[in-house]
C-alpha cells in the first residue's frame, strides 16, 4: 500500500496559480516581467517627451566635431582641433595611467603597512596601525584635495629656482618640485637608428619575453637538479643577469640617456613633466586604498594557522622556505580577491580626478564634453560602459584566478 | 651517610634561599623595551626611524595646534597676531561654524531645527544600535522620520501627518492580514498605504495654510556637514532593506527575478559613485514627468540609495550563502512556507553574520556623501572648496579647514567602526 500519490493531473484552476508552487513562481514572473516592462515604457515614455520638449535627440554625431578645448596632460597627440572622440581616448588613457601607477603604489603601501603590523616590534606596529585607521575613515576626496593643496600652495614656483642665490633648488640635481607640477629626467635614445618609437617598443618587449623564457628554463633547470641531487642551485644571481643583461646591451646600443629638466624663460621644459593633479591623485588613492590593501594582508597572513608554520618547520624547512612554499600560497588565496577588488576601487575612484582637475575620462567626456555639447544621456552612457567594461574585464579575471585556486574538495 | 656528609662538607644551608628579584633586564620596563623595541639590531633600526617619524610630524603638528588663533575676523589679522610664530588660524573655524555644519543659505533664526533633529535622531537609533535599550524606544525610531521631515524642511504639518498615517495604515494590514498570508498582507498593505496617501494629499492640498508654523526651507538651501549627514543616514537606512530585497532576488530561483537582480548589482557595482551623481544631476530629470520638479537632492538620494544596495546586497548574499543549508532544510521540514522561513530562521541569522560588512558599506557610504560637492552641492567639502576659501578674508586658510573636515569625519566613521566590532563580539554566540 502506498500513501504517496502523484498529484491529480488536470484540473487547472486560476486559484492554483497563486497556491500551488508548481504554478507560483510562473506567476512571480510574468507579474515581474509585466511591471518591469510598464516601467521602462514609462521611463522611456517620460523620456522621449521631455526629448521633445528640449529639442533635443539620442544621436552620437557629436564625437566627430572638433572638441575645441585643451588638455594639459596627454599621453597620444591631441589638440583642441581633435574630435570629441579622441578627447575620450585621451581620458581613458589619462584614467588608466593613474589607475596603473595608483594600484603599483598601493601594492606597496599595502603589503609593507600589512606586513610591519604583524611585527614584533611594538612602536612599529601601533605606527602603522594608526596610518591604516586614519586613512580608511577620511574620505579619499579630502586627502586627494589636501596632496593637491600641497602642491600647489607648498610646493615653490619654478620662479623660485631662478637667480644666483635661488630659494629653491633641484633635488639630486635632476628632480624639480613646482607648482606647476614635478619635472623628472626622461629617457631619450640617441642612436638614429631607433628612431622608430612602435619598433622600439616591440625591440623591447621581445628582450623582455626572451628574460623571461631564460629565467623560466634555468629555473626548471634548477627543479630538476634537486630532483636528482637534492640540493637546490643557488640561482638568484643567474636570473638577476638574464633579466638586467640582455636589457641592459640593448638600451646601451640604443644609446640611451637622461634629459635632464631645466629652467628655460618662466618654466622649466625637457624631461617629463607629471602634473600636480596626477601626483594628487595617483598618491591620494595610494596611500588611502594602501590602507584597506594593509588590512587584507594582515587577514590573509593571520588566516594561515600556525600550526602550518610549524609543521613546515618541523618537516625541516628553512624560515624562507616555510614564507615561500607554505604559508605565502595559502595566504595569497585569502589576500588576491580582496586586493584585486581594491584595484577595482582605485579604478573607480580615479573618477575623482574631477575634483583636481586631471583629465581622465570621467573629466573630459562627462565633464567639458558633456558641458559643452548638452548631451547629458550620450556623454553618461558611454561614460558607464566605459567603466562596466573595466570592471567586469576584472572581475573575469579575478573569477579565473579564484576557480584556479579554489580548494579542491573530493 | 649523612651524618658524615654533614662533617665532611663545611657548610650545609638549612632553610631556603628567599626568593630574588628577576635581574633588572628581565622585569618591568627594561624588559618590554628589549622584547617589544630592540629585539634584534632591525627591531632597532625600526623603533629608531619609527621614533624620528613620529617626532618629525610631531614637532610639525603640535606647535601650530598650540599657537593657534581662535579669535579673528580674517586670515590677515591672524597673521598679524601671530607675529611671524608658526601657528594655525583656527579663526575660521569659528567664524564660519554655522557655515561649515548647515551650509550658507540655510536660514540662522531656524538652526535649533537640524540640531533638535540631530539629538532625536541620536535617541531614534539608540534602540537599534543597543539591544538592551527599552523595546519600546523603537516607536519612536518609526516616527521619527518624519519628525525629522517636518524639522528640516517645515511646511504644513499636515504633509508629515499623512505619510505617517499611510505608513501605519499599510503596517495596520499588513499585522493583520500578514500572518495568513504574506503576499495578501504585503500587497494589501502597499495599496492601504497609497489609499491613505493619495486621500490625504488631497486633503493636504485643500487646507494648506497660508503661513505654516514652521517656515519650509528648500532642499536646495541645505548644506554643510548636515547634508552629509542627512544623505548618509537616509541612503544608508533606505538601502539596507532595498538591499535584502536585491539579495534574496539574487537568489531566488525564478530566472527572470534573478536575472534582473544579478544585472541590477552588477551594473551599479560597475561605475562609480561620480557617474551615479552626473545621472542625478544632468540626467535623471529626462525620466521624470515633464511638468513634475524633482528636486536635485531627491534625485541624489534616488541615486546614492541605489548605490549602496547593491553593496549591501552582495554584503547580505555573502550572509546568506554561509548559512549552512540545514538551517533552509530544517525550516522547509518545518512546513514553513518561503516568507516565513526568511523572517524567522534564514534573514536573522544571514543578518547576523553580515553585520560587519554592512557596517563598512555604510561607513563607506558615509565617506562618499561628500563626493556630491563635484555636482555643486554645498556639503562640508562644498562649502570648504567653494564660499569659503573664495571669500576675501579667508583666502588660504587650507590646512585648518581640511583638517577640520577631516577630524570631522574621522570621528564619526572611527566611532562607527568600533562599534561594529563591539557589535560583532556581543553577538559571536554561536559555534562558527
Amino acid at each position: 500500500m502506498t500513501t504517496i500519490t502523484d498529484p491529480p493531473k488536470g484540473q487547472f484552476r486560476v486559484s492554483m496559480l497563486l497556491s500551488d508552487t508548481r504554478y507560483r513562481s510562473l506567476t512571480f514572473q510574468a507579474i515581474a516581467l509585466f511591471v518591469l516592462i510598464v516601467a521602462i515604457a514609462y521611463l522611456a515614455s517620460n523620456l522621449v517627451r521631455n526629448l521633445e520638449a528640449a529639442g533635443l535627440n539620442i544621436s552620437y554625431e557629436f564625437l566627430g566635431n572638433p572638441a575645441g578645448y585643451d588638455i594639459n596632460q596627454t599621453l597620444i597627440p591631441y589638440d583642441s582641433q581633435s574630435p570629441h572622440l579622441r578627447a575620450a581616448w585621451v581620458g581613458i588613457l589619462n584614467t588608466l595611467l593613474v589607475a596603473f601607477l595608483a594600484c603599483m603604489t598601493a601594492t606597496v603601501f599595502g603589503v609593507v603597512a600589512g606586513v610591519l603590523r604583524l611585527s614584533n616590534n611594538w612602536l612599529i606596529s601601533k605606527l602603522m596601525a594608526v596610518y591604516v585607521e586614519i586613512f580608511r575613515n577620511i574620505p579619499v576626496l579630502i586627502w586627494i584635495i589636501i596632496i593637491f593643496t600641497i602642491m600647489t600652495a607648498v610646493l615653490p614656483s619654478p620662479r623660485a629656482f631662478r637667480g644666483d642665490d635661488p630659494t629653491s633648488t633641484m633635488v639630486l640635481g635632476s628632480m624639480a618640485f613646482t607648482n606647476r607640477g614635478v619635472y623628472i629626467p626622461g629617457p631619450q635614445l640617441g642612436n638614429p637608428l631607433f628612431a622608430s618609437v612602435a619598433l622600439n617598443w616591440v625591440l623591447v618587449l621581445l628582450f623582455l619575453v626572451g628574460s623571461w623564457f631564460g629565467s623560466h628554463a634555468l629555473s626548471k633547470w634548477a627543479h630538476a637538479k634537486q630532483e636528482e641531487t637534492g640540493e637546490l642551485p643557488t640561482t638568484w644571481y643567474y636570473t638577476l643577469a638574464i633579466w638586467i643583461v640582455p636589457a641592459g646591451i640593448l638600451l646601451t646600443i640604443m644609446g640611451l640617456h637622461w634629459q635632464i629638466p631645466e629652467l628655460k624663460g618662466f618654466n622649466f621644459s625637457g624631461g617629463i613633466k607629471i602634473g600636480g593633479p596626477l601626483i594628487a591623485l595617483w598618491f591620494a588613492l595610494s596611500i588611502y586604498t594602501g590602507a584597506f590593501i594593509a588590512e587584507n594582508v594582515r587577514a590573509g597572513i593571520q588566516a594561515i594557522s600556525k600550526g602550518q608554520t610549524e609543521a613546515a618547520s618541523s618537516l625541516g624547512l628553512r624560515p624562507g622556505r616555510v614564507m615561500s612554499l607554505v604559508v605565502l600560497p595559502q595566504a595569497l588565496r585569502v589576500i588576491i580577491p580582496p586586493l584585486i577588488s581594491q584595484y577595482l576601487n582605485i579604478t573607480k575612484n580615479s573618477s575623482l580626478a574631477i575634483a583636481v582637475g586631471y583629465a581622465d575620462v570621467t573629466a573630459t567626456l562627462g565633464g567639458i564634453t558633456l558641458n559643452q555639447t548638452g548631451r547629458a544621456i550620450e556623454c553618461v552612457l558611454l561614460l558607464m560602459l566605459f567603466y562596466l567594461t573595466i570592471s567586469l574585464s576584472i572581475s573575469a579575471v579575478m573569477n579565473v584566478y579564484n576557480n584556479s585556486v579554489k580548494l579542491k574538495e573530493r | 651517610m649523612s651524618d658524615t656528609h654533614a662533617h665532611s662538607v663545611a657548610f650545609v644551608r638549612k632553610e631556603q634561599i628567599p626568593q630574588s628579584p628577576p635581574p633588572a633586564r628581565q622585569t618591568g620596563a627594561s624588559k618590554w623595551l628589549r622584547e617589544n623595541l630592540f629585539s634584534n639590531w632591525v627591531n632597532t633600526l625600526l623603533t629608531i626611524l619609527a621614533a624620528w617619524a613620529i617626532y618629525l610630524i610631531l614637532s610639525a603638528i603640535l606647535p601650530w595646534i598650540f599657537n593657534g588663533v581662535w579669535n579673528a575676523s580674517s586670515l590677515s589679522e591672524c597673521r598679524e597676531i601671530l607675529a611671524g610664530k608658526t601657528g594655525a588660524c583656527f579663526a575660521v573655524l569659528t567664524e564660519r561654524w554655522n557655515q561649515l555644519l548647515f551650509g550658507f543659505k540655510y536660514p540662522p533664526e531656524l538652526y535649533w531645527r537640524p540640531i533638535l533633529c540631530f539629538f532625536l535622531m541620536l535617541v531614534a537609533v539608540a534602540p537599534v544600535l543597543f539591544f538592551d535599550l527599552p523595546r519600546k524606544m523603537l516607536l519612536f525610531t518609526a516616527v521619527f522620520p518624519f519628525v525629522a521631515f517636518y524639522l528640516i524642511w517645515g511646511g504644513p504639518i499636515l504633509t508629515p501627518i499623512v505619510a505617517l498615517l499611510g505608513c501605519a495604515a499599510g503596517y495596520v494590514i499588513f499585522d493583520r492580514y500578514g500572518k495568513e498570508s504574506f503576499a495578501a498582507g504585503f500587497f494589501g498593505g502597499i495599496v492601504g498605504a497609497f489609499v491613505v496617501w493619495i486621500i490625504g494629499g488631497l486633503v493636504v492640498d485643500l487646507v494648506r495654510p497660508e503661513n505654516p508654523m514652521m517656515t519650509p526651507v528648500p532642499s536646495r538651501d541645505l548644506g554643510g556637514f548636515m547634508l552629509n549627514m542627512m544623505l548618509g543616514v537616509t541612503c544608508v537606512s533606505l538601502s539596507i532593506p532595498l538591499g535584502i530585497v536585491l539579495a534574496l532576488g539574487r537568489q531566488s530561483d525564478m530566472p527572470l527575478i534573478k536575472g534582473i537582480c544579478v544585472v541590477f548589482i552588477e551594473f551599479i557595482r560597475g561605475v562609480p559613485l561620480i557617474t551615479l551623481l552626473f545621472v542625478a544631476s544632468v540626467m535623471l530629470a529626462y525620466f521624470f514627468p515633464p511638468d513634475s520638479t524633482v528636486d536635485l537632492f531627491l534625485r541624489v538620494v534616488i541615486m546614492i540609495t541605489m548605490f549602496s544596495s547593491a553593496y549591501i546586497a552582495e554584503v547580505i548574499r555573502g550572509g546568506l550563502a554561509a548559512l549552512p543549508k540545514g538551517q533552509y532544510e530544517a525550516a522547509d521540514s518545518l512546513g514553513l512556507d518561503y516568507p516565513q522561513a526568511m523572517r524567522l530562521i534564514i534573514l536573522p541569522q544571514a543578518l547576523k553574520i553580515s553585520i560587519p560588512g554592512i557596517v563598512n558599506v555604510a561607513v563607506g557610504l558615509f565617506k562618499d556623501t561628500t563626493l556630491v560637492s563635484v555636482i555643486s552641492m554645498f556639503d562640508l567639502i562644498g562649502m570648504i572648496r567653494g564660499p569659503i576659501l573664495a571669500s576675501t578674508e579667508w583666502n588660504g586658510v587650507y590646512w585648518e579647514l581640511l583638517g577640520f573636515a577631516a577630524f570631522l569625519f574621522f570621528v564619526v566613521c572611527y566611532g562607527i567602526s568600533q562599534y561594529s566590532q563591539w557589535l560583532e563580539r556581543r553577538l559571536a554566540t554561536d559555534h562558527r
